[in-house]
């Protein structure tokens, strides 16, 4: 066990794979040369060549569409989308493409494609650079959906993401590349699909993922000094969804509360809380209660944009009075 | 040939206010007191300057995450840009959109945009518009080089030449992408060889000479405004400054870039031009330095004064506020 960083985190995952099957190549723009806007690919094309960690042109519909094109043909490609807004260029590759191709042509082919999106508020980096979209492609049958909170999951999940034979969308928040914690040694892998118990509690069940699972944990420490015990679940996968997790939990806590940077309306909290109304809803004490931005775009000033965002406090204030 | 003076002391005055502006925004950026990215148009001057010059103020354009320097060129005011900058609520957008997306519509600058290649099909939309309104202005799309590698350019060419429309593409072939060079990304060594592919007429010229940009935009905006349809301008410049303020520019020998300053800015470039042909004296341009200078100086200490936007503000402009206006 070592204390590194996410970013560092992602690039042994990388590398590792890389490393083990060498049908794995990565491309986007300013990966190679640069390493990364986040320096999350530094040191690959020394270790594995130009050809298997490539720069591309700006050209995201081409990048993406190839990549489809490229798994069909039997490698195993990475494709870093730079920020997250951006796949919304790549939309028709995604959307109808890379995630329809298996069952539309009744599995004589798979679909071994990994989506890295670094998403997420940083400082002021305003409406089109800014966003969670993770919710779009919860909607989408096909796709698979991680998003990692801590450098451990970000590794044995890309891990995971790689060796896994279908489409994955790997959302890894921009503000969590610098954060460091630690990562097993060894060849740990994080299977997609399972979410983890963060810290057991019987009062109230707090389910997140990416960056605000670190404010729920923060939170999860001062509500232990109110007396208030809470359970919290780091999702880690949305699409395939542990509803079994879930379900477990708020069996025993009877209170849920689901927390997420984007926005409220129509996000992975909606769908939870429908899930949990639909089965558990005579186990429940008080109303499911959500946490997510407001219905607006991410705004410049940072006047404006530190209301969009959920802070440990408002977790704490939330979880308190469901608990009343 | 010869030049207006009036035209000649605009052009260097627009120029200076782009490259002081510039220089103001990255020394605060530095500091500390900008939020969000800041992406610098300085070097590139004469392209926004040499081009804008020749549009009317009901001509429109669209711009890039580099953005600053258009609006300038188009009229916009330096405090309303250095507010936006700094996310207060005098801000061209109130504070809710900052450098990457500065928008003045008063003057037809229908907004920089953080999407690479998001412009171009906003400018056809804008050419298009003219003819339901039976009105004759003009759009003038800005992108880079990079730019010019998304699907959305080759759609918009042709949609613009398809329909004949009244569009200036204008390439700022800065050589770099980000932090990837030119060639790596291209095969062809001109974007504008591009625009045969659509049947639409181009032209290359040198972007650090404001005057040779100017001439030859005259002629291809009185073009496009005699009905003959969109045209492909390409400015070869160069990136003086990192993609960003703060790059650490790993990816180019600063050799390189110092070299590309000293002989080849266009400020300078213009200034020894017209000394050496008696078209201006040096003191009329140490004035204009001086006066734009202290006008911008006077911008940032208002915006560092100006109040951010209010809570409240965060809902309001989602949706139009007002009903629809009946234009019967
Ligand atoms: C669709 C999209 N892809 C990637 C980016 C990230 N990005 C911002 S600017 C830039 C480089 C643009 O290069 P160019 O068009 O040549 O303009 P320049 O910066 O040289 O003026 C990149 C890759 C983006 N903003 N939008």
């Amino acid at each position: 066990m070592r204390d590194i960083s996410f970013s560092e985190a992602t690039l042994e995952a990388m590398s590792e794979e890389m490393e083990r099957d060498s049908r794995v190549f990565v491309m986007g723009e300013d990966i190679a040369r640069q390493g990364g806007i986040f320096g999350q690919f530094r040191g690959l094309p020394q270790k594995f060549g130009f050809d298997r960690v490539i720069d591309t042109p700006i050209s995201e519909t081409a990048i993406v569409g190839a990549g489809v094109g490229a798994a069909l043909a039997g490698v195993r490609p990475v494709v870093d989308m730079h920020f997250a807004d951006f796949i919304t260029v790549a939309m028709d590759e995604v959307v109808n493409q890379m995630a329809k191709i298996q069952y539309m042509f009744g599995g004589q082919c798979s679909m071994p494609l990994v989506l890295r999106a670094p998403d997420g508020i940083i400082r002021s980096a305003a409406a089109q650079h800014s966003q969670s979209l993770e919710a779009w492609f919860m909607h989408i049958p096909g796709l698979k959906v991680v998003v990692p909170s801590n450098p451990a999951d970000a590794k044995g999940l890309l891990k995971a993401a790689i060796r896994c034979n279908d489409p994955v969308l790997y959302f890894e928040h921009k503000a969590l590349f610098a954060t460091k914690g630690p990562v097993p040694d060894g060849d740990v892998v994080v299977p997609i699909g399972q979410a983890k118990i963060v810290c057991p509690g019987s009062d109230v069940t707090i389910v997140s993922y990416s960056l605000m699972m670190n404010k729920v944990l923060q939170a999860v420490e001062k509500l232990a000094d109110l007396g208030i015990m809470a359970e919290a679940i780091d999702l880690r996968t949305i699409s395939p969804i542990d509803k079994a997790a879930i379900f477990t939990s708020v069996a025993k806590t009877k209170r849920l509360i689901i927390v997420h940077e984007a926005i409220k309306v129509g996000g992975v909290g909606a769908e939870i809380a429908a899930m949990v109304a639909e089965e558990m809803l005579d186990y429940l004490d008080a109303p499911i209660v959500r946490l997510g931005a407001p219905f607006v775009p991410v705004p410049f000033s940072p006047a404006l944009e530190k209301l969009v965002k959920i802070e440990t406090v408002d977790i704490v204030k939330a979880v308190q009075q469901i608990c009343r | 040939m010869s030049y207006d003076t009036e035209l000649l002391l605009r052009l260097y005055r627009q120029m200076a206010k782009i490259r002081i502006f510039e220089e103001k925004a990255q020394e605060l950026f530095l500091a500390g007191e900008l939020p969000g990215f800041v992406h610098l148009y300085v070097g590139e001057e004469a392209i926004a300057v040499g081009i804008c010059e020749n549009l009317c103020q009901n001509d429109f354009i669209t711009s890039t995450h580099r953005g600053h320097g258009h609006c300038i060129a188009k009229g916009a005011d330096a405090y309303r840009m250095m507010a936006e900058l700094y996310g207060k609520r005098d801000g061209y957008c109130k504070g809710k959109g900052g450098s990457m997306h500065i928008a003045d519509f008063s003057i037809g600058m229908l907004g920089a945009n953080g999407v690479v290649g998001g412009g171009y099909n906003l400018a056809v939309g804008a050419a298009l518009a003219g003819k339901i309104l039976q009105q004759d202005h003009i759009a003038v799309c800005f992108f880079g080089d990079g730019a010019s590698n998304r699907g959305t350019f080759h759609e918009a060419m042709n949609m613009a030449a398809a329909w004949n429309l009244p569009v200036l593409f204008v390439c700022e072939n800065n050589q770099y992408a980000s932090t990837t060079p030119y060639r790596m990304t291209t095969a062809v060594q001109d974007i504008a060889v591009r625009a045969q592919g659509y049947g639409m007429p181009a032209r290359i010229v040198d972007g650090n000479d404001v005057l040779e940009v100017y001439d030859t935009a005259r002629d291809l905006v009185e073009w496009i405004r005699a009905g003959n349809g969109p045209m492909l301008l390409e400015c070869k410049t160069y990136r003086v400054k990192g993609h960003y303020v703060g790059d650490p520019e790993l990816y180019r020998p600063k050799a390189e870039v110092d070299h590309q300053f000293a002989s080849n800015d266009p400020l300078k470039r213009f200034a020894q031009a017209v000394i050496s042909r008696e078209w201006l004296t040096e003191r009329q341009l140490t004035n204009i330095m001086a006066e734009t200078a202290e006008l911008i100086d006077q911008a940032v200490s208002m915006a560092r004064k100006a109040d951010y936007p209010a809570a409240c503000e965060l809902f309001t402009d989602l949706y139009a506020e007002r009903e629809v206006q009946d234009h019967a």
